[in-house]
């Protein structure tokens, strides 16, 4: 088995920083928006070497979609930074007609996605964003678990041609993956090979994932973890192949069982293959104030949660 | 320039009044209101090429905030050239790339952004200049709204926005025919002075107090665009007749989004004469 360990604590927001940062030097049409939040999506440095290609907009996100997709006309490259919450409802409509029907070329990354977000409470932490885009016809969903992958993603996003939802927290979190990693867009990634159960996990929870994991070794359960940070288009191959070989899966994400990557997960398998599936994630609730430990704690997202579905759902495999 | 658009406005009326009497359905009345505006902005003001590049370095981009205007939209797109003249006659059909409301989804030429949903074009304008800005591109971005859409909230943040960062290769058209679905402007919800709104918010105004005149709007666009590249955005405050030459149609919110039946279609195109040639 392949160990993960934590190279020391760093928020996904500074990986989405540092990418953005490397975008503004080597590609001229890499533009960057922000509605009033730059230190805390880590813009900085971004604004600050590029001033004429980085637009404050001021508390005005629904402006900011707008002008986004305004900016492709003539071959920008917009990068629109807020809150996951004024990324996604606030801006819904805006969103769903400027940049999605009308297929812009528009970056929509949000930071303080979930219930990690802490203290601010429920009015900031979405738990719904991930349903409300991938519902939208031919936009791409990527969350990403730690800083080394944020930073990978920001810059693979700026190649892809389309309107990408790019969804990272606030929190410090266990780095881990490698800052080589060959990141492709749509590709699954098994992080442990095991035997009776596919744990599919996205965003901070392929950290408790991997904790889980351990401790259901320690119970003799042998479990498969795989990182789904392209919620949409989905690997739907790597789902089947793994629930082939252990016909038991628990998806984990921060977000919603409504909408989630449960469901696309879900559909998947009873498309496909059909095996018996737990959902870790909220439950059709909104968050409250906290530090992000109690949260997970209280919200059934930490690993103590997985391995009680992973029990629940390996006693129910025929 | 007189006669050979004069006989241009009344074909568009006829295209406008026949693809809204053909599927029952569509905007006649704003549609009217603002045909010698489109004529004269897409024969006289735009520098365009043809054919169709979404991107549009170097020459001037058009977006219509106010898409339920599509009929007069698509008949001059047309008009001048951008797609055949028979695609009229899909006009909101299955399998057309004429929406009810217009897009490019569909790789229509003469369309780079979709609207229908209120208050979303002038902020992609905006996008749009500051595009241009970042290319070195000294081509300029009409962006023509209605006046009840004014009354969508994000209008004013791009209005707000337009003035702090001197967005000055802009020109926003407004079309101030006083009408919207549920009544006048002023009984819905009263818009006020918009002359006093924008110069407030540090835009400069022109007016054209006679938005159906062609030789009127042609000289308040000019007067428009001496006012770019000063620092400032700028607005075209153009009064209009909605229904305009349709005596039954004109001066009332009635027609915004119903269209005419077989016979008052032949009234209609009966005052409107055939110049150019039906689809």
């Amino acid at each position: 088995m392949e160990e993960y360990t934590n190279k020391g604590d760093k928020d996904t927001r500074s990986g989405f920083g540092e990418g953005l940062t490397e975008l503004g030097r080597n590609n001229n049409n890499v533009v960057a928006l922000c509605a009033d939040l730059t230190g805390s999506l880590k813009m900085n440095d971004f604004a600050k070497e590029n001033p004429n290609r980085f637009i404050q907009v001021g508390v005005a996100e629904a402006n900011m979609i707008g002008i986004a997709a305004g900016l492709t006309i003539g071959g920008k490259i917009p990068f629109t930074g807020t809150f996951a919450n004024f990324s996604t409802g606030r801006v819904y409509d805006q969103i769903r007609q400027s940049i999605a029907y009308s297929s812009k070329n528009v970056k929509i990354c949000a930071s303080h996605a979930g219930i990690t977000l802490g203290e601010d409470g429920a009015t900031h932490q979405i738990l719904e964003d991930i349903g409300l885009m991938k519902m939208l016809p031919g936009m791409t969903v990527i969350n990403t678990c730690d800083f080394n992958q944020t930073k990978l993603a920001t810059i693979a996003i700026a190649d892809h041609i389309g309107p990408v939802y790019l969804r990272f927290g606030r929190p410090k979190v266990p780095n881990f993956t490698s800052e080589n990693f060959d990141f492709k867009i749509g590709k699954g990634i098994i992080l442990k090979e095991g035997k009776d159960v596919t744990i599919i996990s996205t965003g901070h929870l392929v950290w408790e994932s991997i904790e889980a994991s351990k401790k259901l070794e320690e119970i003799g359960i042998s479990s498969e973890i795989i990182n789904i940070h392209t919620i949409k288009p989905l690997d739907e191959e790597i789902i089947i192949r793994s629930a082939k070989k252990t016909n038991a899966v628990v998806s984990a994400e921060e977000h919603n069982f409504l909408g989630g990557l449960g469901e696309s997960v879900s559909r998947t398998l009873s498309t496909n293959y059909p095996v018996p599936q737990e959902f870790v994630a909220t439950n059709d609730t909104f968050g409250e104030s906290g530090t992000p430990f109690e949260l997970i704690k209280k919200y059934g997202l930490d690993s103590d949660s997985i391995v009680e579905s992973v029990k629940k759902v390996i006693s129910r495999k025929k | 320039m007189k006669t050979d658009l004069d006989n241009l406005v009344s074909q568009v009326r006829r295209d406008i009044l026949r693809m809204v009497h053909q599927v029952n359905s569509g905007h006649p009345g704003g549609s009217l209101g603002c045909t010698e505006f489109f004529v004269v902005l897409f024969n006289k003001i735009l520098d365009f090429n043809i054919p169709f590049t979404e991107d549009g370095v170097n020459e001037d981009i058009f977006i219509l905030s106010n898409g339920h205007i599509s009929p007069v939209y698509y008949s001059v797109l047309s008009r001048v050239g951008f797609f055949d003249l028979n695609e009229l006659s899909t006009f909101r059909k299955i399998n057309s790339r004429l929406q009810g409301h217009p897009t490019n989804h569909d790789n229509l030429p003469g369309v780079r952004i979709s609207s229908g949903s209120l208050g979303q074009g002038l902020s992609v304008g905006i996008g749009s200049a500051l595009s241009k800005r970042l290319n070195n591109d000294d081509s300029l971005v009409y962006v023509l709204t209605g006046d009840g859409e004014l009354q969508e909230g994000q209008n004013w943040e791009a209005i707000m926005f337009a003035y702090a960062k001197k967005i000055d290769n802009l020109i926003a058209i407004v079309d101030l025919n006083g009408q919207q679905i549920d009544g006048s402007t002023s009984d819905v919800l009263n818009i006020g002075s918009l002359k006093d709104k924008f110069s407030s918010f540090g835009w400069e105004v022109v007016e054209i107090e006679k938005g159906n005149n062609m030789e009127d709007v042609f000289n308040g666009l000019i007067k428009a665009k001496e006012l770019t590249k000063k620092q400032k955005p700028v607005v075209v405050l153009m009064k209009t007749i909605m229904g305009n030459g349709v005596d039954f149609m004109m001066h009332t919110h009635k027609w915004h989004g119903i269209a005419p039946n077989d016979e008052q279609l032949d009234l209609a195109l009966s005052q409107n004469p055939e110049t150019l040639g039906d689809y």
